[in-house]
């Protein structure tokens, strides 16, 4: 008889799991009529989950043959995911009650997605990082579907899969090259066998490596992987955009982190010159191309492309350094992107949701504190100090000056500089021009989220030690 | 004397009004009016609060004064405040103008005024915190989250082509100072501190100084600023409101010649005497170029920004002769622009919240129903043209002095520039104040009320003294000069004698 593995590690996993299935059968009897009640369940079953992951083991164990870990790093990006998730669920509510989505599916199709993200961040093998990866998009396929009656969701929704299975696609070739030349999908083999080789890495590897990264910078949305996202972002519900924009792309950094890092930690000379382009172009197309967006979405989708490029680059230091950078760009990011992205939700006047920038004209005017959380938003997003978004800014900075790529720390803070322009612009619609047309009063759950996450922007500067100590500990998990 | 931490409370305090102004509700005209009524205490709280620190302060010592350190982002980085004769200058100047400016936007300012009285504040609180922080982190974040209400007041409650300028005005500088945000990081992960003072005993590789330098000049330069990249300086200060004028043409503009004192001499001494030469003659291009300009405007703001740019030439000379006079003038011209300025910028603000217009040619004659504007405006074109007895000329006179003994040729243009100054100011001068009143719209042009003349008053009177008795402020920053060129001296000579060894 075999033994059971450990299932310690992967309590919170299981947790979701389990959940996921039994809420669907209670929605499946009570029908559209408890989305609701859905919904709040599953936002305190990921709370249960996050009280499970910060209780549970955070040592490097591993179970499942291997195939699964948990430790530091881990720890931390699965608590951000779940806040992230958690939080969209919450901004929801609104929206789905007032554009006929309200279907008890939609939070257990993300609650799904989030357990596949988890699974992406505690995969040590190339199999199990698959499984989570496919059950991380799936659900997200259809999320970005799900107004089924309109014609802009199901074509963002069919865009996206088709691209999206594309990625998966070069991404499967590149694992299987890999366990060709490896002989091995364990991430700790891989990098045993790396290592054993005396003469560098094969050509084999190498190119696997190459489709492999190619794959994960399509789920992270770099540039050149990132024509799917400006498409996306617009077609699909704007609480699912905002949705895509803070969790998803975090567990895909996990991902590439834990597999760059890991089994291929020792060709870091190699593919950090991928990295390296890939932060470049990024930073500079979603700065350049963010300039002649009209729609708030379409420009949000550049301005995270930005994001990501600047990301990367705490990625291309291949340092701990750097990826301490990535993880606290990662929680900035998600506490004033979450912020703006409640704040587009709200951009609502009667029933229907306007998408147009211009539509923000002299929001200063009809609703002061709302105009003033998006300013701090968009100022932090433009990296300008002393709020959030400076400080992720700099420590991904000060990561890549360490590691010698003064280029690319050149390249990012130009186009920081080209980026801030698009940001002032909403900022100058919203206080130097004549008000449009009030939007509605926020609901009491999402001035909530902007409250809190407008003063969290605005006040990190006071308070950083604790959050950079935290990143420390996460990056230095990986390099053990 | 003081176990408070007098700084961060002297920081702060302009913060805590703001914060009680934004908790202000209730009818537009009651909100307005407490909004006004609060900035204008809390500004003159923090104004006699600065007066206690200068009245603490030790002119004897170069030693900083006031020191706070608490621990902050990391070990290396922590919240390090101090002051020394030279910040103590520029905070005054800053405590002293703020409640002015916002006394001079008493009337004319009439939409979203709590808006503009938080901006101020905060604007106050983060010119303080910059001339008062002492680690380059925290310098660089009261530096550059100045944009944000600056941003905010040119393009809220600027005139007509506002957006432009005031975006004009935010990517230049926010460009100019994300490169001096890199070297800021390169010497973090070089040296593991962010301390000035610790920064300043280092000494670093001659080589990379002229790469910092040069990143460090490139944010200082365009807020200083120095031609070619003072083209945001004349759109701004056209755009901005009057009070914005003031504080931008007063304080902002010496946060880049203060930056090149407090942080470019004393962490690169190496690379400032390598690069002397080239500040030298970008300044006398711009102090004869940005004169010349100036004989040519049409608009009044416009042509007291393009003497700005002058004099901002001369303070750049002045610092970079490496001369006792030449830095205690440029020190001296820099606090006579600020009244100055200041002032010409309100004299301007005067007759544009009567008649609505900057442009010269709409004025003329305006002597005849202003007599005492047309006095007040006399004197502040005069100290702007640096006649002896008024506070132009001492840091004029100083400047030249220094750069003769260095620099002939560059003593020569900087002279050709007060010439140059003399015919624009007083052609000015000549159009807007003197000939007949001919123009009808004019003749009911009235003369300045209560609130205009207590604006005036400290300035002339501080205009007048510092011009015939600069010594008190000739004492507060003597011996952080004298410091500042003795540390320069032994950095160099350090580095001399390590190349020598090198060679050998």
């Amino acid at each position: 008889m075999t033994e059971l593995p450990n299932l310690t590690p992967a309590i919170p996993e299981i947790l979701l799991a389990a959940a996921a299935l039994t809420l669907l059968l209670y929605g499946a009897f009570r029908g559209d009529s408890s989305t609701r009640t859905v919904s709040w369940a599953t936002v305190v079953v990921m709370g249960l989950a996050a009280v499970f992951i910060v209780s549970g083991p955070s040592d490097g164990v591993h179970t499942f043959a291997g195939m699964f870990v948990a430790d530091g790093f881990g720890v931390f990006m699965k608590l951000l995911i779940l806040l992230g998730s958690a939080l969209t669920i919450i901004l929801s509510l609104g929206y789905i009650r007032d554009h006929g989505m309200e279907r008890f599916e939609y939070p257990i199709l993300i609650l799904l997605a989030t357990l596949g993200m988890m699974m992406m961040v505690a995969a040590s093998d190339l199999i199990s990082l698959y499984v989570g990866l496919e059950l991380q998009s799936l659900s997200l396929y259809v999320l970005a579907a799900f107004r089924r009656d309109s014609e802009r969701s199901t074509e963002a929704g069919l865009k996206y899969f088709v691209l999206g299975a594309l990625a998966s696609g070069i991404l499967l070739y590149g694992a299987s090259l890999i366990y060709g030349f490896t002989g091995s999908t364990n991430f700790e083999a891989i990098a045993a066998n790396i290592a054993a080789q005396e003469n560098g890495a094969s050509v084999g590897v190498l190119f696997g490596l190459a489709f492999l990264t190619a794959g994960l910078a399509f789920k992270v949305a770099a540039v050149p992987f990132h024509m799917w996202t400006p498409d996306v972002y617009e077609g699909a519900p704007t609480p699912v955009t905002a949705f895509f924009s803070v969790a998803p792309k975090i567990a895909a950094f996990a991902l590439l982190v834990r597999v760059m890092m890991g089994p291929f930690g020792g060709l870091a000379g190699d593919w950090s010159q991928i990295v390296i382009v890939l932060s470049a172009m990024s930073m500079v197309l979603g700065a350049f191309a963010a300039i002649g967006q009209r729609n708030i979405k379409r420009m949000m989708a550049y301005s995270s492309i930005g994001h990501v490029g600047f990301a990367l680059m705490g990625l291309a230091a291949a340092t701990p350094q750097g990826i301490q950078g990535l993880i606290l760009y990662m929680t900035l990011y998600l506490a004033m992107n979450i912020g703006a992205w409640a704040i587009i939700l709200n951009m609502r006047r009667g029933s229907g949701l306007v998408e147009s920038i211009d539509d923000l004209a002299g929001m200063a005017k009809n609703q002061p504190m709302l105009a003033a959380a998006m300013a701090i938003f968009m100022f932090s997003l433009a990296g300008i100090p002393p709020l959030a978004g400076f400080f992720a800014k700099f420590y991904v900075l000060l990561a890549a000056l360490d590691a010698g790529l003064y280029t690319l720390a050149v390249i990012g803070v130009l186009s920081a500089v080209v980026g801030s322009f698009y940001y002032l612009r909403i900022i100058k619609l919203m206080y130097f021009d004549e008000p449009a047309e009030k939007f509605s009063a926020p609901t009491r759950e999402v001035g909530v989220i902007i409250t809190v996450a407008a003063v969290f922007t605005l006040l990190f500067f006071l308070f950083p030690a604790p959050f950079v100590a935290e990143a420390e500990l996460a990056a230095n998990a990986l390099f053990r | 004397m003081f176990d408070w931490p007098l700084l961060t409370i002297l920081t702060l305090l302009p913060t805590v009004g703001a914060v009680f102004i934004f908790v202000i509700r209730g009818e537009d005209e009651l909100v307005a009016r407490n909004a006004r009524n609060v900035a204008l205490w809390t500004s003159l709280i923090t104004f006699v609060l600065s007066l206690v620190l200068w009245i603490g302060f030790d002119t004897s010592t170069a030693a900083f004064q006031f020191e706070e350190r608490r621990p902050w982002i990391a070990d290396g980085i922590t919240y390090h405040m101090g002051i020394d004769g030279i910040s103590l200058m520029f905070i005054l100047l800053t405590t002293l103008l703020t409640p002015l400016a916002i006394l001079a936007s008493w009337e004319s300012i009439k939409v979203r005024v709590r808006e503009y009285m938080i901006a101020f504040l905060i604007m106050e609180t983060l010119m303080i915190g910059v001339f008062s922080a002492l680690d380059i982190v925290l310098f660089y974040l009261f530096f550059e989250a100045g944009l944000i209400p600056m941003f905010l007041i040119i393009g809220i409650w600027g005139a007509d082509n506002r957006v432009y300028a005031t975006f004009k005005f935010f990517l230049f500088t926010l460009t100019g100072s994300v490169l001096m945000l890199l070297a800021i990081l390169w010497l973090y992960f070089q040296t593991g501190t962010t301390d000035i003072p610790q920064l300043a005993v280092i000494g670093f590789d001659p080589g990379w100084q002229k790469w910092l330098w040069i990143a460090f000049f490139a944010a200082f330069a365009v807020k200083i600023p120095m031609w070619p990249v003072h083209t945001w300086l004349p759109d701004a200060h056209v755009q901005a409101p009057t009070a914005g004028s003031v504080i931008l043409a007063a304080v902002l503009l010496k946060i880049g010649a203060y930056g090149f004192l407090r942080v470019s001499i004393p962490i690169l001494p190496d690379a400032s005497a390598y690069f002397t030469p080239f500040i030298f003659w970008l300044s006398a291009i711009a102090v004869i170029y940005a004169s010349l300009v100036a004989l040519m405007q049409e608009d009044m703001k416009k042509l007291v920004a393009y003497s700005s740019i002058a004099h901002m030439g001369f303070v750049t000379i002045g610092i970079f002769t490496f001369t006792t006079v030449g830095i205690e003038g440029a020190l001296m011209v820099m606090i006579s622009h600020g009244l100055v300025s200041a002032a010409l910028f309100l004299c301007v603000g005067v007759v544009y919240d009567r008649h609505h217009t900057r442009l010269i040619d709409k004025y003329g004659g305006l002597v005849h129903r202003m007599p005492t504007y047309a006095a007040i405006f006399l004197v502040f074109t005069l100290a702007n043209i640096g006649l002896p007895g008024t506070s132009g000329f001492v840091g004029e006179f100083l400047v030249l002095v220094g750069v003769f003994q260095v620099n002939t040729w560059i003593a020569f243009l900087a002279t050709t520039g007060i010439i140059l100054s003399a015919a624009y100011a007083l052609w000015m001068y000549r159009r807007v104040i003197m000939g007949a009143l001919t123009k009808e719209e004019l003749r009911y042009m009235f003369d300045l009320n209560g609130r205009e003349m207590a604006v005036f008053a400290p300035l002339v009177v501080l205009v007048l003294l510092f011009g015939v008795w600069p010594q008190p402020l000739l004492d507060v920053f003597s011996a952080s000069v004298a410091n500042l060129l003795d540390e320069h001296q032994l950095a160099l000579g350090l580095s001399e004698a390590k190349s020598m060894f090198a060679a050998r």
